[in-house]
């Protein structure tokens, strides 16, 4: 067991599935009685992977370009999802809107029916009663944290200039060879599992908020970089099983998706923690300071 | 809840309407009737369509089907929800079967004993007895054939019509499908142009009214005669919670789009017996729509979306020309997004700059 793990009142939160040598157990806080959701700290390191938004180059959509991000500080993010019973503290406190999840689900289960104006206003509420810093994940951050897990856009394999339908109709079959059937019901978290980092669920039936806002940039024709970029912050990236792009409002997948293609099968969210007095609270715990 | 022995009561209704019927069975023509070919379907599943010839080989036959009504649980949607569905041969909608003019059909319907429910069908193609209703009324255990001869040529509507209350709430339980009546020498455009179809998909567009509980959610029911009184409370807002092509949400998209190529040329059966509907192809169009769907009258060209009236099946001919993804929705787009009403399809082909061309791609807004 880690020394953390002492420490430790596991509110709410199965704390015995989790591989304990990764994981910093729940806890109160000095000032306040809110239990803190079990998180996992990443050193830093760096990722290679599919930036979101869509790409033009000569007026032709390209495939996302792989970039390198680095990240050069530690990255605690929460091991599960914020639950059902977090959500509805928030919603009592008067801190968030109820979610738009009515269905019998498991009381352990992950908040569902959440949209991303939804997750902020919880973040914003959780910093206030904990006295910490919480935020969703950048869409790098969470690429970063969830590894292998990590599954990024559809694309269309093929991109040929005189045939625009080539993309689009590969891009469909993509999808349609996951083979994947609708998993609607929110499992209990860990349901699904845990990745190499000792991170739970990610990329199950629960699609994640993002702070990465939806972004067309067009690449200079001579392969030097951006030429230009329209954000449009009325739009998150969501990450799960696929990338989706949903408008802020929106906290039914299903709903929020295109005229073709798969939706995910639920919204939720997961947090970070920013790292501002965060190594002085270790030493706290552990009585050395 | 619905028992055998209430079924059975249901059936004994209809039967004494039929006894005021003359007997049938010794008609004129029925020596004639002997005489003639016969041939036997086997019917496949929509949106598929069994093997057929668009122009007649030979004389009127007598074409034979056989269809088993089977009651069970479907689901409807991608949550899960449960319809305790009613089916002719196990699909909703019931297959399409395809006769030509002066064909005779030969039904025999069969309804297994495992079922609960008397049933029966009403073929709007067909003269007489409510459809063939009063003469097919069936218990479980029981099977019947009916024949009646296909005097009018288009694409009609059959369905479930056991009597009073009964009769709305098999077909939002699933029964019903669509027959095609060919004219002998095929298909004819507004030009009297005979006209030929590559493929041919079958959609039927059912509307579905499932009850909730107290928090909104989708209730389920052991049978369908236990959710009985409460379906019928749902049917009579008129507001369906579901409407969906053949008989779920999503059944024609994914791995099951409908695939066609440019150049090929696709006849579109749309049948919806209950409600009023109005399919568009996005994308595309309805070269030659007969939106009605009787032969006799000619086609409407170039239509955008067109009008299917509850208790009818149209159809629509178009040649695809370039490739993609389309979706084919009921245009009420409400019902096509929120409710369930649409299918893809998947195109392969060349694509023509010709007719559509993105001359600039997105780009920040050009400030002087």
């Amino acid at each position: 067991m880690s020394p953390f793990t002492l420490k430790v009142l596991p509110v709410a939160l199965a704390a015995a599935a989790v591989p304990v040598g990764l994981s910093q157990q729940a806890v109160f806080g000095d000032t306040q009685r809110h239990p803190i959701a079990m998180t996992v700290t990443l050193p830093p390191g760096s990722i290679t992977y599919p930036t979101p938004g869509e790409f033009l180059k000569e007026g032709r959509p390209q495939g996302n370009p792989r970039l390198e991000r680095q990240l050069d500080r530690p990255l605690e993010i929460m091991a599960y999802q914020v639950g059902a019973a977090d959500y509805a503290d928030c919603v009592s406190a008067g801190g968030c809107q109820p979610a738009q999840e009515t269905r019998a689900i498991p009381s352990n289960a992950p908040v569902t029916g959440v949209s991303y104006l939804d997750a902020n206003a919880y973040a914003r509420w959780y910093s206030q009663v904990t006295g910490d810093q919480w935020r969703l994940p950048s869409d790098e951050e969470w690429a970063f944290a969830a590894a292998e897990r990590f599954a990024g856009e559809f694309e269309g394999v093929e991109n040929d200039a005189s045939n625009p339908a080539r993309r689009w109709l590969t891009s469909y079959k993509a999808e349609v060879d996951l083979n994947r059937k609708p998993d609607p019901l929110p499992k209990s978290r860990g349901s699904f599992g845990f990745n190499s980092l000792g991170l739970a669920d990610f990329s199950g039936n629960v699609w994640e908020w993002t702070s990465t806002c939806y972004v067309r940039t067009t690449l200079a024709a001579d392969g030097s970089g951006v030429a230009s970029s329209v954000d449009n912050c009325g739009v998150h990236v969501l990450e799960g099983l696929h990338r989706a792009y949903m408008s802020n409002f929106v906290s039914d997948g299903k709903s929020g998706g295109c005229a073709v293609g798969t939706p995910p099968d639920n919204l939720g969210f997961r947090l970070v923690r920013d790292h501002s007095g965060w190594a002085s609270r270790i030493l706290g715990w552990l009585g050395i300071v | 809840m619905i028992t055998r022995r209430e079924a059975l009561f249901g059936a004994a209704i209809g039967a004494a309407g039929a006894a005021a019927l003359p007997a049938f069975s010794a008609t004129v023509t029925k020596a004639d009737i002997r005489g003639l070919p016969r041939g036997k379907i086997k019917l496949v599943a929509p949106p598929f369509v069994h093997p057929h010839d668009q122009v007649a080989k030979g004389g009127p036959k007598v074409v034979e089907f056989t269809m088993t009504i089977e009651e069970k649980p479907v689901v409807i949607d991608a949550d899960g929800t449960t319809l305790n569905a009613m089916t002719y041969n196990g699909s909703i909608p019931g297959p399409l079967m395809v006769v030509h003019q002066d064909d005779y059909v030969e039904l025999t319907l069969i309804n297994p004993d495992t079922n609960s429910l008397a049933h029966n069908i009403d073929f709007h193609a067909a003269t007489g007895a409510l459809g063939g209703g009063v003469l097919t009324l069936i218990n479980p255990g029981e099977q019947v054939t009916l024949r009646f001869k296909a005097t009018r040529t288009g694409t009609f509507v059959y369905h479930c019509a056991p009597g009073g209350a009964m009769i709305p709430w098999h077909v939002v339980s699933g029964m019903s499908g669509a027959i095609m009546v060919l004219p002998r020498d095929g298909l004819r455009n507004d030009k009297g142009e005979p006209v030929k179809y590559d493929k041919i998909f079958y959609i039927g567009e059912t509307d579905f009214y499932i009850p909730r509980d107290e928090k909104g959610n989708f209730k389920s029911y052991e049978s369908a005669g236990d959710g009985y009184d409460d379906i019928v409370k749902v049917m009579r807002g008129l507001i369906p919670t579901h409407v969906v092509f053949n008989g779920k949400v999503g059944s024609l998209t994914g791995d099951n789009a409908m695939k066609a190529k440019v150049g090929e040329t696709v006849l579109i059966v749309h049948s919806q017996a209950n409600r009023d509907t109005r399919p568009h192809l996005i994308g595309g169009h309805g070269d030659y729509v007969w939106e009605q769907g009787k032969f006799a009258n000619p086609p409407s060209k170039d239509l955008e979306t067109w009008f299917i009236r509850g208790g009818s099946a149209g159809s629509a001919l178009y040649t695809f020309l370039q490739p993609g993804i389309y979706a084919y929705v009921n245009h009420n787009l409400i019902e096509a997004v929120e409710l369930g009403a649409t299918a893809h399809f998947m195109v392969e082909g060349e694509w023509d700059d010709d007719l559509m061309t993105q001359v600039e791609a997105p780009k920040p807004i050009v400030t002087n």
